[in-house]
C-alpha cells in the first residue's frame, strides 16, 4: 500500500485496456531489455510514517545538542516568529510552481512583489529580482551581470575581505565563464583604497566592476565613502555584497552609490538549516534592470482594470535567450521570498533595530569578557564592527570549540588555529555568553 | 480556490506603531556609542508595521488566489508536479536541523552528514552512478555544475580549451543552451527527426575532438524514449566527448532503467520533480549531480566523506574538484524531504513510479487524440505533446485552451514548448493522480474541443472565472513597476 | 539607398551617415516591442557584431550591425515609446553612424527587392 499511488489493481487493468496494452511492460516495449533494470533498487523496503519519524529522530540524536550559536560568517540565527513558518506552510503557496499562469498565481506574484519592495528599501536600490539561490551564487551572478552590461570589459576587482566562502564560488563561475578576477588587498582588515586606486590606474579600461563587502568577512564595517565615484570615473560598476539584516542600520549600497547590491538574505529570519534553503538577493539601479538575471515581478492591470501582478521583462530570461543568456537561472528560492516578506513585516523596522542593537550589545559584552583575561584580543582593534568580530587567541581555537561544544555551545567559526570569528545575536542568553567566556578564559 | 479578489499588499495594511513580533531581550545594555555616522544609513528604514493576526490573515487571503498541487490537478509538462507528501515537511523542519549552522564542525553534526550521505548513496543506486553531490540548488544549477564537472574532467586531460562544444538537440529546453553558455561552452544544435529523436546522420558530422559533451533528456521532450541511446553514447565517447543526462524527465525511468546503464557519464536529478519536494512557487529546489566511476574527484567542494576506519563522516575539500558552486552543502531541508520520500516509498514503491506515471499519461493521450492533434503517434512515457486542436478551422489556439482550462479548475499544461510545433500543448499528469481525476480532466478537454466548434468566443475570451483576467503584459514590460510606492 | 542584412537590420545611407533600424518583417515577427537597447553616442560599432538588442514581451533579438562606424545619433524617442518601431520601422531608425567602410560593408547586403525575395524564401 502506497499512500501517494492511488491506483488499485482494477484501475490499472481498466486503464491498460483503455490504451490497448496488456501490461505495464508493454508501455516500455521501446526500452531494450539490456537497458532495463535487472532487479529492484537495492534500497530499503517501503515504510510507514512512524518508522520514518524514528529514522529521522535517530539522525537528529547523532548531532550534538547545541543550544547556543555564536557562529556567523555570513549566516546568523535570528529570532523567527512562529507565524512565519505557519504562513510559509500554506500549501497553496508551497505546492505551486513558477507563476506562469498569472490568473491563478496572484498569491505568489503578490508576495514576490512585496519581497522586491522590501529588498529595495533595505538596500536603497531601485530594482530587486525575485531571488537567486544563495548569497554566494548571487554574487557570482552579479559579476557575470556586470561583465555582460559592460561591453568589452572582462575584469572584476574583488576585495580580499570578501568571505572566502563567497569568493570560492565567484572564482569557480569566473573560471568557467571566462571572467578575470583580481584581488584588491586588505590593509588592517579593510579594503586598501590606495591599492585599488593603483589597480584602476593600471587597468581601469578593462575593469567591468569592483566588488566589496559590507560588513566584511571579519565583521568589519568598511567605509565605502567615495568608492562609487572612484569606480565610475573609470566607467566601472560598483557591486556591494551585504548581509541583509545589517542594512537596517548600516549605510546602504544605494546611499554609497553602488550599481549592484547582492548577498544572502538568510539573516532575515531564515533558519540555519545546515546550509539551506537560504535566499540570494540581487538588486540594481534602474539603468541595469534589463541586464538583471532571474525573474522579476511587475505590476499591471487586468482587462477589468484591477491591479494585478505578472512576471515581466521575460525577454531577458534563459528560456528565451537560450545560448545568448548570461545566466541560466530559472527556479530560484521562491518560497523563501515569502519567508522574508512575512518575517520583515512581522518584525518591522523597529524590531530589526532592536535585533541589531541587542546583537551588538552582546558582541561588545563578549569581547570585553573574552579580552579581560589577556588570553585573547581583537584581531583588528582599530576597525568598527557591528555584531561579529575576529579574535586572536593564545589558546588553540580547536580546544575552545571542542570544550564549548561539549557544553552545548558553538563558539564561532574557526579561521585558523589562533583566530576565531565570533558572532552574537539576540537569540543567545547571557548565561551562555558567560559560559563561553568562562571556558575560553580557563583554557 | 477562491474567486473573490484579494489584491492588498502588506504595505497597505501598515499602521504606525503596530508590532508583529517581540524580539528576545538578553538584558545587556548597549553602552558603547553607535558606529560613526558616515557608516550608518541616512534614510530611515520603512517596513510594514502590522500585528500578527493582520499579517496571518493577509497571507492566508493571498494564498487563496493561488493554485497549487494541493488545490487541484497540475498537468504542467516537464515539471513533474506530483503530490508533495506531508511527512516530508515534518521531517525537514526537525528542530535539531533547523538550528544547525552550516559551518558546524563535523563532530557535532554527524546525523546531518549521515542524512546527506544516505541520500547520495540512494541517488547513486537510482541513477546508476558512482557518486553524487547534493550541493546544487536547482535543476539549472545542477546542469551548470554537471557541465563544469565535464570541463574539469577535460582539463585534467589537457583539453580545457580545446573541448568547448556542447551538442544539444533542437528540441531541448532553453536552459540547456543557457547553462552551456554560462559555463563558457559553445552550443551546437543537432536536428531532430520528425519523431523528435536525435538524427544520428546529423549527429555524426558534428563529432570531433572539440566536443566536450552531448546533453540529452531521455525520454526526450516529446516523451519519446531515445531507443538509439547506446549507439549515440558510443559515437560521442568515440570522439572523446561525455554524455550528460538532463534529469528533467527521470520520473518515467524510475523502476525501469538507469541513466548510468544507458551510457551517460554525468547527470543531474531534480529532487523537486522526481523526489516529490514541493516547488514552492519556483524554488527552493535541489539539483544533485552524479558521475560515473572515475570522475568522482571532479565533483564540487565541499563534499561529505565517510571514513571507514572510525565510521564517521567528515566534510572535505578535494584539490581536483571543479571548485565550489555553493558556500554550503546545498538546500539541506530539501534534501531531507527527498530522503523522507525515498524511505517512505522504499525500493518497492519507487519501482512502480515510472510505469504508473507512463500509464497515466498514455491514458490521457489515447482518450484525447481524436480531438487534439497528436503529431507523432507511438509509445510515449510520462508526458506527450499535442499540436493544438485537431480541427484547425476553429481558430482556437493552445493559449485559448490553456486559459479555458483555468476556468474549469485545472492548471494549464506547458504551452508553446517544445518549439518543434506551432501549438505545442505538453501534458504530464504524474503517477499521483487517480483515474477519476484523469477522467474529469479528459472530460474538460473534450468540452473545450466542443466549445471551440460551437461557441469559440467563450474559449477565445477565457479565462472568465479566475481572480484576475487578461493581465496586460505589454504595459508591464514597457513601463515596469517593480516595487510598491 | 537602403540596404538590408540577412539578420533583418537595414541601413539607409545619406551622405556619409548610415541610419540603422530593423525591417518591417522583423518588427512583425517580434510583435509588440517593449524595449530597445541602444549603444551610447561616440561608441564604435563593427559590422557583424552586436550593437544592442530589441525586446518584445516574449522575445528578444540582438541587433547586428550591418555596417561599421561611429555612433553619432541615437533615436531617444524609442526610449519613451518603443512601439514606434512597430508603427513605422523605416521612419523610426535606431541609431545613425558615421560610415567608415561603406563600400566594403554593403557588398553582402541586399537591396529592397532582393531582401523581399530573401524573406519570402527564408522564414525566421
Amino acid at each position: 500500500m502506497y499512500p501517494y499511488l492511488p491506483h488499485t489493481r482494477a484501475d490499472i487493468d481498466a486503464m491498460l485496456k483503455a490504451v490497448g496494452a496488456e501490461s505495464l511492460d508493454d508501455l516500455y516495449a521501446d526500452v531494450a531489455p539490456q537497458l532495463r533494470l535487472a532487479q529492484p533498487y537495492n534500497l530499503p523496503q517501503s515504510a510507514d510514517e512512524a518508522s520514518v519519524e524514528r529514522y529521522f529522530d535517530r539522525l537528529a540524536d547523532e548531532n550534538l545538542p547545541l543550544r547556543a550559536c555564536f557562529a556567523g560568517a555570513g549566516f546568523y540565527q535570528h529570532h523567527c516568529p512562529a507565524a512565519v513558518r505557519s504562513i510559509a506552510s500554506r500549501s497553496e503557496f508551497l505546492t505551486a510552481y513558477t507563476p506562469y499562469q498569472p490568473e491563478i498565481s496572484q498569491g505568489t506574484l503578490q508576495y514576490i512583489f512585496e519581497y522586491q519592495t522590501i529588498m529595495c528599501r533595505l538596500t536603497g536600490m531601485e530594482v530587486s529580482n525575485a531571488s537567486m539561490y544563495d548569497g554566494a551564487t548571487a554574487t557570482a551572478e552579479a559579476i557575470m551581470m556586470a561583465v555582460a552590461a559592460q561591453r568589452r570589459r572582462n575584469l572584476v576587482l574583488v576585495a580580499e575581505t570578501l568571505s572566502p566562502y563567497v569568493r570560492r564560488v565567484a572564482d569557480t563561475y569566473a573560471r568557467y565563464h571566462g571572467v578575470e578576477l583580481l584581488t584588491i588587498p586588505q590593509a588592517d582588515g579593510a579594503t586598501d583604497r590606495t591599492a585599488l586606486e593603483q589597480m584602476l590606474a593600471e587597468r581601469g579600461k578593462e575593469v567591468a566592476a569592483v566588488l566589496v563587502p559590507q560588513p566584511n568577512f571579519f565583521g568589519i564595517v568598511e567605509d565605502h565613502t567615495g568608492l562609487a565615484e572612484l569606480c565610475h570615473s573609470y566607467k566601472a560598476l560598483l557591486i556591494i555584497n551585504c548581509i541583509a539584516s545589517d542594512l537596517a542600520v548600516l549605510r546602504t549600497p544605494g546611499e554609497y552609490g553602488a550599481d549592484i547590491a547582492c548577498g544572502d538574505a538568510q539573516s532575515l529570519g531564515i533558519p540555519l538549516n545546515f546550509g539551506g534553503p537560504y535566499l540570494g538577493f540581487l538588486c540594481s539601479t534602474k539603468a541595469l534592470m534589463r541586464k538583471m538575471p532571474g525573474r522579476i515581478v511587475g505590476q499591471t492591470t487586468d482587462s477589468e482594470g484591477r491591479r494585478c501582478f505578472v512576471l515581466t521583462l521575460q525577454a531577458r530570461e534563459q528560456h528565451i535567450r537560450r545560448e545568448k543568456a548570461t545566466s541560466n537561472i530559472c527556479s530560484n528560492q521562491g518560497l523563501m521570498t515569502l519567508w522574508v516578506a512575512a518575517w520583515t513585516s512581522l518584525v518591522g523596522a523597529e524590531g530589526l533595530r532592536e535585533i541589531n542593537e541587542r546583537s551588538r550589545a552582546m558582541a561588545l559584552y563578549l569581547l570585553e569578557k573574552l579580552t579581560a583575561s589577556g588570553k585573547a584580543r581583537l584581531k583588528f582593534p582599530s576597525q568598527p564592527f557591528l555584531n561579529e568580530f575576529a579574535l586572536t587567541t593564545d589558546y588553540d581555537v580547536d580546544d575552545l570549540i571542542s570544550a564549548c561544544m561539549a557544553r552545548g555551545i558553538l563558539p564561532g567559526v574557526k579561521i585558523d588555529s589562533h583566530t576565531i570569528l565570533i558572532a552574537a545575536t539576540e537569540t543567545v542568553t547571557r548565561e551562555d555568553a558567560d559560559l563561553l567566556c568562562d571556558i575560553a578564559n580557563n583554557l | 480556490m477562491n474567486r473573490k479578489v484579494y489584491d492588498k499588499l502588506i504595505f497597505e495594511l501598515s499602521h504606525e506603531g503596530r508590532r508583529g513580533a517581540r524580539i528576545p531581550d538578553n538584558g545587556i545594555i548597549l553602552r558603547q556609542a553607535a558606529l560613526p555616522s558616515e557608516l550608518l544609513r541616512e534614510a530611515p528604514l520603512s517596513l510594514p508595521e502590522v500585528d500578527e493576526p493582520t499579517a496571518v490573515r493577509h497571507y492566508n487571503n493571498m494564498s487563496t488566489n493561488n493554485f497549487g498541487v494541493d488545490t487541484g490537478f497540475y498537468p504542467l509538462g516537464s515539471c513533474t508536479m506530483k503530490y508533495n507528501p506531508k511527512i516530508n515537511e515534518e521531517m525537514a523542519s526537525h528542530r535539531c536541523f533547523a538550528r544547525l549552522h552550516p559551518f558546524t564542525p563535523a563532530a557535532a553534526c554527524q546525523g546531518a552528514l549521515r542524512l546527506y550521505w544516505t541520500l547520495q548513496k540512494a541517488l547513486c543506486e537510482i541513477g546508476g552512478m558512482a557518486e553524487f553531490t547534493l550541493n546544487p540548488f536547482a535543476g539549472a544549477h545542477g546542469e551548470l555544475t554537471g557541465l563544469m564537472t565535464i570541463r574539469a574532467y577535460h582539463a585534467s586531460r589537457g583539453d580545457f580549451d580545446r573541448r568547448r562544444k556542447v551538442i544539444v538537440p533542437d528540441s531541448a529546453h532553453g536552459t540547456n543552451p543557457a547553462s552551456a553558455a554560462v559555463c563558457g561552452l559553445e552550443v551546437v544544435e543537432v536536428k531532430s527527426r520528425p519523431d523528435g529523436t536525435v538524427d544520428i546522420d546529423a549527429l555524426a558530422p558534428l563529432l570531433d575532438d572539440s566536443v566536450a559533451a552531448m546533453m540529452l533528456t531521455n525520454p526526450n521532450t516529446l516523451g519519446i524514449f531515445e531507443s538509439n541511446i547506446p549507439q549515440i553514447a558510443e559515437m560521442v565517447h568515440a570522439c572523446g566527448g561525455l554524455m550528460y543526462y538532463d534529469g528533467a524527465n527521470l520520473n518515467p525511468m524510475l523502476g525501469v532503467a538507469r541513466p548510468g546503464d544507458m551510457g551517460f557519464d554525468v547527470m543531474h536529478i531534480n529532487l523537486h520533480k522526481t523526489f516529490s519536494t514541493p516547488h514552492g512557487g519556483g524554488g527552493p529546489g535541489s539539483g544533485p549531480v552524479g558521475v560515473r566511476a572515475g570522475m568522482e574527484q571532479f565533483l564540487p567542494n565541499p563534499r561529505v566523506v565517510y571514513n571507514d576506519s572510525d565510521h564517521s563522516f567528515s566534510v572535505e575539500y578535494e584539490p581536483e574538484a571543479l571548485g565550489s558552486i555553493s558556500a554550503t552543502l546545498g538546500n539541506f531541508a530539501v534534501q531531507a524531504r527527498a530522503l523522507s520520500y525515498i524511505l517512505t516509498m522504499g525500493s518497492d514503491g519507487l519501482m512502480q513510479v515510472g510505469p504508473l506515471a507512463t500509464l497515466n499519461a498514455t491514458y490521457i493521450k489515447e482518450a484525447l487524440k481524436d480531438l487534439y492533434l497528436l503529431p507523432i503517434d507511438g509509445l510515449t512515457k510520462h508526458e506527450f505533446v499535442f499540436d493544438g486542436l485537431a480541427d484547425k478551422s476553429t481558430g482556437i489556439t493552445t493559449l485559448n485552451i490553456a486559459k479555458r482550462l483555468l476556468d474549469m479548475g485545472y492548471h494549464a499544461p506547458t504551452i508553446y514548448f517544445p518549439l518543434l510545433f506551432h501549438e505545442s500543448l505538453m501534458i504530464e499528469p504524474t503517477e499521483t493522480e487517480s483515474r477519476e481525476t484523469l477522467d474529469a480532466f479528459i472530460d474538460a478537454m473534450r468540452t473545450i474541443a466542443r466549445e471551440a466548434a460551437e461557441d469559440p468566443e467563450t474559449v477565445r475570451s477565457a479565462p472568465h472565472l479566475t481572480p484576475v483576467t487578461h493581465p496586460d503584459d505589454t504595459a508591464a514590460a514597457i513601463n515596469p513597476i517593480v516595487t510598491f510606492s | 539607398m537602403i540596404y538590408y542584412s540577412k539578420t533583418h537590420e537595414y541601413v539607409r545611407v545619406e551622405g556619409t551617415k548610415g541610419y540603422i533600424g530593423v525591417s518591417d518583417y522583423a518588427q512583425k515577427s517580434l510583435g509588440n516591442v517593449v524595449y530597445v537597447d541602444m549603444p551610447d553616442l561616440g561608441e564604435t560599432i563593427e559590422k557583424g557584431e552586436e550593437f544592442g538588442a530589441i525586446e518584445s514581451v516574449k522575445a528578444a533579438s540582438d541587433l547586428i550591425a550591418p555596417v561599421s562606424g561611429e555612433v553619432v545619433e541615437v533615436n531617444e524617442a524609442l526610449s519613451e515609446n518603443p512601439r514606434l518601431v512597430n508603427q513605422d520601422p523605416m521612419a523610426n531608425w535606431i541609431i545613425a553612424v558615421e560610415l567608415t567602410s561603406l563600400a566594403a560593408d554593403v557588398a553582402d547586403l541586399m537591396d529592397a527587392d532582393a531582401y523581399e525575395a530573401y524573406v519570402a524564401t527564408n522564414p525566421h
